[in-house]
């Protein structure tokens, strides 16, 4: 691979602002849920914060903290998941107050937007002025508070942004000298392992990095070594290798009906994606500035630019074009669109050489080399037979189940529509105390089945609120059957939903029915609910 | 395809050779009859069985089960309908699963996938497609195209219907499995639960079920078997009821 030799003016950044809207994760979130700005909120993933309010920090959460610790620290502490369409839906509103000011906006990332200087700044009379604007137009439309930094590059102008610094003109590279080298780990940058061998190097400043020699940088880190400290330098991070891109490049696709559901579209844009990637694939090409461009059934124009610092993969624009139609259906009445999108074209504003991207195909085939060639390819093919049945059914027409931990057949299992990500919520092998004890029953009825349960002298059997029943049961009877005698019973496992709900006593039961002359007993699960007007239901049959 | 000797003694690889003994004795008969085009002797039976199960064209099933199905598994293309119980169901779809095949349940929102795990299917290769609706021959044609498993339930399919999709898992060397009666399917699977086990006026919990299994179908399976299995057994999964359990009762069965 041959080492890019800097070229000069040709080579000069074009001059951005960065528009960041701090802790967007949990300001989002807390607009979501109607927490004021005054309360703390945060955001967790995996039991860690990876993102508070700054109400939240003046209080002494962190990034990084466990849930227990930052809610000792701060009892009154609002807890969000993390939830990227939800981030995108609401930045959605920042994006469009920056458009109605200044042409050429570029999402990097929810919470963060790019434009080009040159031409706004003269518009609107300098630098300055354009901050300004720029900022109370967003806290006017959008009702959330940014800062903003100008510099040469999207790397130096988001770091601006983080000091709200407007760089001057040239500046670049003295403004990143006395940065700390850990700043080169953006998000979605993925270089946590070459910072973290930087730092053990003792090169503790991005302009101590700065300083090496290319040539001795290339030989020692390789080629995502040289993008860094291209960065580090203050120069844009590829060389200039991208071109526009021939328009053949796009993708149409035109809806009938038109689209008006995010799921929806979250299916359609995965098979999009992957086509668009593919055609781009076949010139060697890779894309890091997506247009997605829509056409509603009323003529009106929707369109964003989202820029990525890495080219993009299927999933990645996929994501993207998901979150573009969170933000465009789920808007406020005023902002969104009169009808659904009829027609959706993603362009590639942006093209580089693909080679990035041949690394990771060629990871993934390796990982399905690893687990068995033939286990790769029937997955494949199993897939692509799904996506087609989604195709005839929508995508909730094919799920795939997940075993979560839980108490009783029906919690244990959760249902994912094929294609999501299948993550455990609750470990499965972990002790569940009061669990109903295993075989589970083969059939789950989906709408449970009211029945009457007596004992020997007809009277209803129940469940007192120390989860016991009232009188052995006797015999059952299904609405319209005759009553069937009760063989064997087991149980009560009782049911807890909760602390709160001690007002109707819920238990499980096993009973074995007699089956009928000539017939075999047969096992049911039962659920009881109440104390002196029992409700009892069968949730499922041992068959 | 006829067997000669019968399918069971065929299938049971040590009792061969004393199988062969007494087959010398009767040696002219059966090379003439092996000669006609379409038989073969028990060993030629169960060395075909033994073959298809490592070359892959038959998918495999837990060792209790592969005594009733003809070609000691699930041979691809054919199709098997299962009779009475969803717990059988799951057990046929446990080893093929766990040993890396993808299976599709269509039809069949009731089923219960904790139970499944329980004995053995690897869930994360089962896909659900719960209510096909009006669309149930082209998601059936669409799945028998991708995955080597289908289960399919089907209220009313007109025959006709039902034989294309029979057809299509032919061709594309799948195994349809159906909840009830399927026309023309290959084996057909029933069975007869019997009482479960473990509970005590109140105490204990449902531990284990006998269950008396029959198959019979076409061609090689044309001769009827029976087996008694625990279904679960009490270590979970599927196990062969005793031997003594296996009485006089259920030979009758297996003939008549």
């Amino acid at each position: 691979m041959t080492v890019p030799s800097p070229r000069g003016v040709a080579d000069g950044p074009v001059r951005m602002l960065v528009l960041w809207c701090p802790d967007w994760p949990a300001v989002a979130a807390a607009a979501t849920a109607g927490v004021p700005v005054t309360e703390p909120a945060a955001v967790f993933l995996g039991n860690r914060v990876v993102a508070c309010t700054a109400v939240a920090r003046t209080r002494g959460v962190g990034r990084g903290m466990r849930r227990r610790e930052a809610q000792s620290a701060c009892p009154e502490l609002a807890v969000f998941g993390v939830d990227e369409n939800r981030d995108a839906r609401l930045f959605e509103a920042v994006a469009r107050a920056v458009e109605s000011l200044v042409v050429g906006v570029e999402v990097v990332r929810p919470g963060l937007v790019a434009v080009p200087v040159a031409g706004a700044s003269a518009y609107f009379g300098g630098e300055h002025p354009l901050v300004e604007r720029l900022v109370d137009e967003v806290s006017a439309a959008a009702g959330v508070e940014c800062q903003v930094g100008i510099s040469e590059g999207l790397f130096a102008a988001t770091l601006a942004a983080r000091q709200g610094a407007l760089v001057e003109s040239g500046c670049g590279a003295e403004f990143l000298a006395p940065l700390p080298v850990t700043e080169l780990d953006q998000p979605g940058a993925d270089r946590a392992e070459l910072v973290d061998l930087l730092r053990r190097l003792g090169l503790r400043t991005l302009g101590a990095f700065a300083e090496l020699a290319e040539k001795d940088v290339s030989v020692r880190f390789g080629m995502a070594g040289v993008l860094a400290h291209r960065l580090a330098r203050g120069r844009s991070e590829r060389p200039p290798l991208r071109r526009r891109p021939p328009p053949e490049l796009s993708l149409a696709e035109e809806f009938d009906p038109v689209i008006e559901r995010v799921d929806v579209a979250a299916f359609l844009a995965k098979g999009l994606a992957a086509r668009f990637c593919a055609g781009l694939a076949g010139q060697g090409l890779a894309c890091t500035r997506l247009g997605i461009y829509a056409v509603t059934e009323e003529g009106e124009q929707l369109g964003r630019v989202w820029r990525c610092a890495e080219p993009l993969t299927p999933a990645g624009v996929a994501d993207r074009v998901r979150w573009q139609f969170e933000g465009w259906l789920k808007a406020p009445p005023g902002d969104r669109p009169t009808s659904g999108v009829a027609r959706l074209r993603l362009e590639p504003e942006e093209v580089v050489e693909g080679r990035s991207l041949q690394l990771e195909l060629w990871q993934q085939s390796g990982a399905g080399f690893r687990m068995g060639e033939d286990d790769g390819l029937a997955r494949e093919r199993a897939g692509r037979a799904f996506v087609r049945v989604q195709g005839l059914l929508g995508p909730e027409g094919v799920v795939t189940a997940v075993l979560d931990g839980g108490r009783d057949p029906a919690s244990r299992i959760r249902l994912v529509p094929w294609g999501d990500p299948r993550e455990q919520e609750t470990a499965a092998d972990a002790t569940w105390p009061g669990r109903l004890p295993a075989p589970s029953p083969a059939t789950v009825l989906t709408s449970p089945l009211p029945v009457r349960v007596t004992d020997g002298e007809g009277r209803d059997v129940g469940i007192t609120p120390r989860r016991r029943v009232t009188a052995p049961p006797r015999r059952l009877s299904v609405a319209g059957q005759p009553a069937r005698d009760v063989l064997g019973w087991a149980g009560p496992w009782p049911v807890t939903g909760g602390r709160r709900s001690t007002e109707h006593p819920r238990a499980r039961l096993q009973m074995l029915l007699d089956g009928g002359p000539d017939e075999p007993p047969e096992a049911v699960l039962l659920l009881c609910a109440g104390t002196d007007s029992p409700l009892w239901t069968i949730e499922g049959m041992y068959d | 395809m006829t067997a000669v000797l019968s399918a069971q003694e065929a299938r049971d690889v040590p009792d061969l050779r004393e199988e062969q003994g007494r087959q010398e004795v009767a040696e002219p008969p059966v090379a003439r009859l092996a000669a006609l085009p379409g038989v073969s002797t028990a060993s030629r039976v169960a060395v075909q069985a033994e073959q298809a199960r490592v070359t892959g064209r038959v998918l495999p099933v837990a060792p209790a089960l592969a005594g009733l199905l003809p070609a000691a598994g699930l041979r691809r293309g054919s199709t098997v309908a299962v009779h009475g119980a969803s717990s059988l169901l799951l057990a046929l779809l446990a080893e093929a699963t766990a040993a890396g095949s993808w299976a599709a349940v269509v039809g069949v929102p009731s089923l219960g996938l904790a139970a499944a795990a329980e004995l053995g299917v690897d869930v994360g290769r089962v896909a659900l497609v719960p209510r096909p609706g009006v669309e149930f021959p082209a998601v059936v044609a669409a799945l028998l195209d991708g995955v080597d498993l289908v289960v399919a339930r089907a209220p009313s399919l007109p025959a006709a219907v039902a034989r294309r999709l029979s057809a299509r898992a032919r061709h594309r060397g799948a195994v349809l499995l159906s909840v009830g009666s399927w026309p023309g399917a290959d084996v057909e699977l029933s069975c007869r639960r019997e009482a479960w086990e473990g509970l005590e006026g109140g105490y204990g919990h449902l531990r284990a079920r006998p269950m008396l299994v029959r198959a019979r179908g076409r061609g090689a399976a044309a001769r009827p078997v029976s087996a008694r299995l625990w279904l679960p057994g009490p270590a979970g999964g599927v196990a062969r009821a005793e031997p003594e359990q296996l009485g006089e009762a259920v030979r009758e069965e297996a003939v008549g």
